[in-house]
């Protein structure tokens, strides 16, 4: 195995853990970890194809850059829409919210 | 030899700390699990020679958003965090996932990747990308700025306290 192809597994393992987080979990807040817990194994992915794959040098280093930009928006964002969810209905299980209204 | 030892290591690390924040029932603990994932992750950069993106793995992830996500944890404390945290889609969640991983092994095993030396210069990778951001995704750097000032201004707005009529 390559370091290329052990760089590729890793970031498909965290992937998919990351994905069963997704579906699975119940706390908003553990479904926000568990996305940038995909975001990360992106990452992982173009910095490999960076480095041992020909053709792709550094334009993966400027999308990593963007991906990492967006994230943190998205987390900010996300927490806030969190907290609103739970000043009104007093949880954050996603099971129990199922409606856009107040 | 040592190299491969210690890119085994951080990977059992960065997997370790996944499997953590999916399986943990403390909300806490999975926030601390996500944070040796991330460093993990980190570590992963490194040994690709990517080191400015490791520090602002570590800066941004490591410091700010684990730090996000502690308080979000923090102030959305309710009496049912005790229980279950998983729904009953679990069983279905963990075929579909494993389906997909193995897939995705299978792929990267079986292609064909053309493969390059790597560049022995340390700095190559870091110039390329100063170069790259300034010039042809200037655009787009700026704008990035606007995203977080927009995200900024909204989570202010989605926070606030809703007595003055919001």
């Amino acid at each position: 195995m390559t370091s290329l192809e052990f760089m590729l597994i890793l970031g498909a393992a965290l992937f998919c853990l990351g994905l069963y987080g997704v579906l699975a979990r119940r706390n908003a807040v553990l479904v926000l970890m568990s996305i940038e817990l995909m975001l990360n194994a992106v990452n992982v992915h173009l910095i490999a194809f960076a480095r041992y794959v020909a053709g792709t040098e550094a334009i993966a280093h400027v999308l990593i850059i963007f991906v990492i930009t967006i994230a943190a928006a998205e987390v900010g964002l996300a927490l806030a829409i969190v907290l609103r969810m739970f000043r009104n209905w007093e949880t954050v299980n996603l099971d129990r919210i199922s409606t856009l209204q107040q | 030899m040592i190299a491969a030892a210690i890119l085994g290591a951080v990977g059992i690390i960065t997997v370790a700390g996944a499997v953590g924040v999916v399986a943990t029932r403390s909300v806490v603990y999975a926030a601390v699990f996500l944070l040796l994932s991330l460093v993990g992750v980190a570590g992963l950069f490194l040994m690709m020679l990517a080191e400015f993106i490791a520090l602002a793995q570590i800066l941004i992830y490591g410091g700010a958003i684990t730090i996000v996500l502690l308080f979000a944890i923090m102030l959305t404390r309710a009496p049912e965090q005790a229980h279950q945290q998983d729904n009953q889609q679990r069983p279905l969640a963990a075929m579909a996932c494993f389906g997909l991983f193995i897939l995705l092994t299978a792929t990267a095993l079986s292609t064909p990747w053309r493969t390059r030396d790597a560049s022995s210069d340390p700095m190559a990778e870091f110039t390329a990308l100063s170069e790259l951001l300034f010039s042809d995704f200037l655009i787009p750097f700026e704008i990035a700025s606007l995203v977080l000032l927009v995200a900024l201004i909204g989570a202010v707005v989605l926070t606030r306290s809703g007595r003055e009529g919001a």
